[in-house]
């Protein structure tokens, strides 16, 4: 899916009817594991663009770009979670997310290696599995999704500063 | 279309007659003073004239006499908004050629009604 | 119809703290006695709009208070009675009063009525401490009984004899509508009488001849009736009798109809005598049954301080006249893109752009111009201030108030006005002496405070000047010692010492009063005049006074920028802070302790910041000699920033890091540039902080040097 159709079915997200706990995931890969977020939190997807860096910030900080006026900080998810093999190509994607900080809510940009799907997945398929990701950053996880023969990792990005 | 001259200085007020006036579908325009008013007056021809007394620069009497005085206004409306305190400032307002008074305060619907006395 | 009047509340409360303050300040002006008639009516007009516009959107409660506070204002107006200093302090309260009972509704709460009430109390009993009211309350007792005895039983319907004055016409009163009116209560038999009609020769076309007997056929009572004549009652012969007394005038029941028409005419007596009280009271209670409660939103803005401003109507025009220039040049641009494009184009089209970044630069200039209020809005809270602290302290005191209309931005103005007070409050409270110590050193008795804005270049600039006895440079100094602040062999001006009073902790008074506090304030005053990008200075002479010197940016929303480069990263220097930019000579570089630069400058040692080093980027060249310096200055200490490069000045609009992210050591903001990325702005009392140049480690890095050169 290219992200002018997956921003096209974040738009009609609204007037879709979701049974009952059901909720949709955006679905995305960081090196080569398919991790999901709710698309609830999902604002739009962007291309890659280059960022302005903030000074003495955490590498996975990658800086601030200007989303139609307003200043959104960009974290590469990647580095954030420890992965190794982090690169910037054509299809390197950033996830615009509603999240909350510190209770306030705050719009930011992670960047992941691609975009895949969009599932609908029932609170029950959750399986919560607390042993999942370094310490540091399991309090992302959300739990593991099935859908079909794949199991998605679903996250959880408040606080993700 | 009828149009109405609506004089305050209180903006509030103003707002407050000008909304319900146009919602009742008159043609409203605005003044915030007496001198405003006048200004405004001489250079258009309005079907009512509502204007309260108590206003800097040129209040609602002066204002309403000095209109009765001009040849557009001889047989125009005008209506003083008044309070109850104000007894002494109906007949001044008489004298300087007011059609008749609205009491302060009043709601959206009083106003309407007592225009009604003047424009059918 | 139903209209929603919350829509008003708004206006309405901006117009009212408006009122009130013209009615403070116009108050402060007064003088017992007889009061000038401009100034009188000035504060009457605020009362009365504010009753008016109370009671129409159902405060009653402010209406009622209101209400005592206009009537007495009102006999003082008409030269009733004479204003004494006990009625001014009365007033000034009932504002204090009213701007707090205001505040709540606007807060959506429920006022505090308490104080209301006994203000309320203190002037009925000013209003019935005499024989005035007394006669007032005469006046307004109408005696209605035999009027409702009439309606009691007058409901077959009323004969009326309508005669309209000649000149009913000339008052705008048209006798047909009131016919018609009549025609909406019932039905209307009506005889036209035609017998005062005069012959062609002598008819005038513009007055009215005609008079009719009605018979209005009604169960309405006579109130209903006079109402449709209210008008017009005293031009005109008005009998209104009940209809059924002349119908059954030949009927059996003599006896009930003898009495009716006993009343009858007594009613029609009472009519014109009454009528004024009556329709007075009437309409204003009806009003008040269904208007008495306000209406509450419930998520109704908690502080609405910041929602909404008041523009001068001619900044709205100039506005609109620029966006009017901008579609013009929208216009032109799109024709040009229109059809094949040639060289010829080319020149039109540089043209057009040109045309069109001047429309933005106006039309920005313009939008700013919106924003900006004169600071008359925060100066005009001091009169009453100055007056209440004189009392307080017993000194004499006369305020100067100097630039009024100097304009600053609305947010700025917000934030400046508590410094302000605490400088003024410090002024009076250390600044000027007793009477007796200003008549013992010569000096006027009164003691003078000014306050005085004018524009410099993109700040605005705010004195508080007083005459008093300027700072004690001594005392000051033992006091820092005392607290640690310096040491007894600091070597410091006097200048330098005066500005200690900024340091956090810091109090000279002999003895804490409960003005200007525990010293708590001054550190406090600097930090948030330096939150606005702003800054204070101070001025003192012995014997003559002292000259506080608030600098301020015109708005908080744009600033002027210099763009500067390191390695791949842009940022922002604000240009206020810009002494100079200057190319490195290694000579005029000395190393203190292996870790800070600093350059002699002239006179001066200026410690040196890396750039790249405090952002943690990678330069061009770390040598000191590849680089440009961009000497900054912030809260009186010159620091010079190392950049590899100066781009361009221009004004940049601040954008908010912290919105979305979090507050960056160093940096105060953000802005977009022409090409759309973003870059940071530098915040420069931040960036000494992250080099870790506090102020006591910049003096013993002079130091070092010093010793360094003369060794």
């Amino acid at each position: 899916m290219n992200i002018e159709q997956l921003n096209a079915q974040l738009g009609e997200l609204e007037t879709e009817l979701q049974p009952e706990n059901m909720s949709q995931y955006l679905t995305f890969f960081m090196d080569n594991e398919e991790y999901g977020i709710d698309i609830l939190k999902v604002q739009e997807i962007r291309g890659w663009e280059s960022t302005t860096a903030i000074p003495n910030s955490a590498e996975y900080i990658k800086g601030v770009i200007n989303l139609r006026g307003t200043i959104v900080p960009v974290i590469d998810l990647r580095l954030k979670f420890s992965i190794e093999n982090v690169q910037y190509t054509a299809v390197t994607v950033v996830i615009v997310l509603k999240l909350t900080q510190e209770g306030k809510e705050k719009i930011m940009g992670v960047v992941v290696d691609a975009v895949s799907d969009v599932h609908s997945i029932s609170d029950s398929q959750i399986k919560v599995s607390p042993g999942l990701g370094d310490n540091n950053n399991s309090k992302f996880i959300k739990g593991l999704g099935v859908v079909g023969d794949k199991t998605l990792i679903l996250l959880e990005l408040n606080d993700v500063l | 279309m009828k149009k109405i001259l609506a004089v305050d200085d209180s903006a509030s007020m103003r707002q407050m007659v000008s909304f319900t006036l146009k919602k009742a579908g008159f043609d409203v325009t605005e003044a915030k003073d007496g001198v405003d008013a006048l200004n405004i007056a001489k250079s258009n021809t309005f079907d009512l004239v509502i204007s309260d007394v108590n206003m800097p620069n040129m209040d609602g009497i002066t204002l309403i006499g000095h209109l009765r005085g001009l040849p557009d206004y001889k047989f125009v409306p005008m209506l003083m908004l008044t309070t109850e305190s104000g007894l002494d400032k109906k007949s001044a307002g008489k004298a300087a050629g007011a059609t008749g008074w609205i009491v302060k305060p009043f709601n959206p619907d009083q106003l309407l009604a007592t225009i009604g006395k003047v424009l059918r | 119809m139903s209209i929603d009047l919350s829509q008003f509340y708004e206006v309405f409360f901006e117009e009212s703290f408006e009122g009130l303050d013209a009615m403070e300040s116009e108050l402060l002006n007064l003088e017992p006695g007889t009061p000038d008639n401009e100034t009188i009516n000035t504060i009457f007009r605020a009362a009365h709009s504010i009753k008016g516009g109370s009671g129409t959107f159902g405060f009653s409660a402010v209406a009622d208070f209101t209400h005592v506070v206009e009537t007495l204002l009102d006999q003082i107006r008409d030269g009733q009675r004479q204003l004494t200093q006990v009625q001014i302090d009365l007033f000034l309260q009932s504002v204090d009063c009213l701007r707090e009972m205001l505040s709540a509704l606007r807060d959506s709460e429920e006022p505090d009525t308490q104080e209301a009430q006994a203000l309320k109390a203190q002037f009925e009993a000013i209003l019935a401490g005499d024989e005035l009211a007394g006669l007032e309350s005469n006046q307004v007792t109408p005696d209605d009984s035999s009027n409702t005895a009439v309606e009691e039983e007058s409901r077959l319907g009323w004969q009326i004899q309508f005669k309209p004055g000649k000149d009913i016409l000339k008052t705008g009163n048209e006798p047909i509508y009131m016919l018609q009116e009549l025609g909406e209560i019932g039905d209307v038999e009506l005889d036209i009488n035609l017998d005062f009609v005069p012959t062609l020769e002598t008819i005038e076309a513009e007055d009215c001849y005609f008079n009719w007997d009605i018979k209005l056929k009604s169960d309405c009572d006579l109130a209903k009736v006079d109402e449709v004549f209210e008008w017009v009652v005293d031009d005109c012969e008005i009998n209104i009798t009940p209809l059924e007394t002349l119908v059954s005038a030949v009927d059996e029941e003599v006896s009930e109809n003898a009495t009716e028409l006993g009343q009858a005419p007594a009613a029609e007596a009472i009519t014109p005598a009454v009528e004024p009280e009556n329709q007075d009271s009437s309409p204003a209670q009806s009003a008040k049954v269904t208007e008495s409660t306000p209406a509450k939103k419930d998520n109704a803005p908690k502080n609405a301080e910041a929602s909404s401003i008041r523009v001068g109507i001619e900044k709205v025009d100039s506005l609109i006249n620029m966006v009017g220039e901008l579609v013009i040049t929208q216009a032109m641009l799109t024709q040009l893109s229109e059809g094949d494009f040639d060289k010829a184009k080319l020149v039109s089209l540089q043209e057009g752009l040109a045309q069109l970044a001047h429309n933005t630069r106006d039309l920005q200039e313009s939008v700013m111009r919106i924003r900006m209020l004169p600071i008359s809005f925060v100066f005009s809270r001091f009169p009453r201030l100055v007056r209440d602290t004189s009392k307080k302290l017993g000194k004499q005191i006369e305020l100067k108030l100097l630039g009024e209309q100097t304009e600053l931005d609305k947010t700025v103005m917000e934030k400046i006005s508590d410094p302000m007070v605490h400088l003024v409050r410090n002024a009076m409270d250390h600044g000027l002496e007793t009477t007796e110590e200003r008549i013992a050193s010569g000096k006027s008795e009164v003691g003078s405070i000014t306050l005085n804005a004018f524009h410099q270049g993109g700040n605005i600039v705010i004195e508080i000047i007083d005459d008093g006895k300027g700072l004690n440079t001594e005392k000051i100094k033992q006091k820092a010692i005392a607290n640690g602040l310096i040491t007894e062999n600091s070597d410091l001006t006097d200048e330098e010492i005066n500005l200690l009073i900024f340091e956090p902790g810091f109090s000279t008074a002999d003895q804490v009063s409960d003005l200007s506090g525990r010293g708590v304030g001054m550190d406090v005053v600097r930090r948030n005049i330096q939150a606005l990008n702003g800054s204070v200075e101070l001025a003192s002479t012995p014997g003559e006074g002292s000259t506080f010197t608030i600098r301020l940016p015109l708005t908080l929303a744009i600033l002027d920028g210099q763009l500067i480069r390191v390695g791949e990263h842009i940022y922002i220097i604000p240009l206020v802070n810009i002494i100079e930019s200057l190319q490195i000579n290694l000579e005029d570089v000395n190393c203190v302790g292996g870790e800070y630069d600093v350059l002699r400058l002239r006179d001066e040692y200026i410690p040196i910041i890396r750039l790249f080093d405090l952002f943690n980027h990678e330069p061009d060249s770390k040598k000191m000699e590849d680089g440009l310096l961009v000497v900054v200055e912030h809260d009186n200490e010159k620091i010079g920033i190392l950049v590899d490069e100066l781009l361009a000045q221009q004004q940049v609009v601040i954008k908010s890091l912290e919105a979305n992210y979090m507050k960056v050591e160093g940096v105060s903001g953000a802005t977009i540039l022409g090409d759309g990325t973003v870059s940071l702005i530098i915040d420069i009392s931040g960036a000494i902080k992250l080099a870790g140049l506090k102020k006591s480690v910049r003096r013993s890095i002079e130091k070092a040097v010093v010793d360094l050169e003369s060794a």
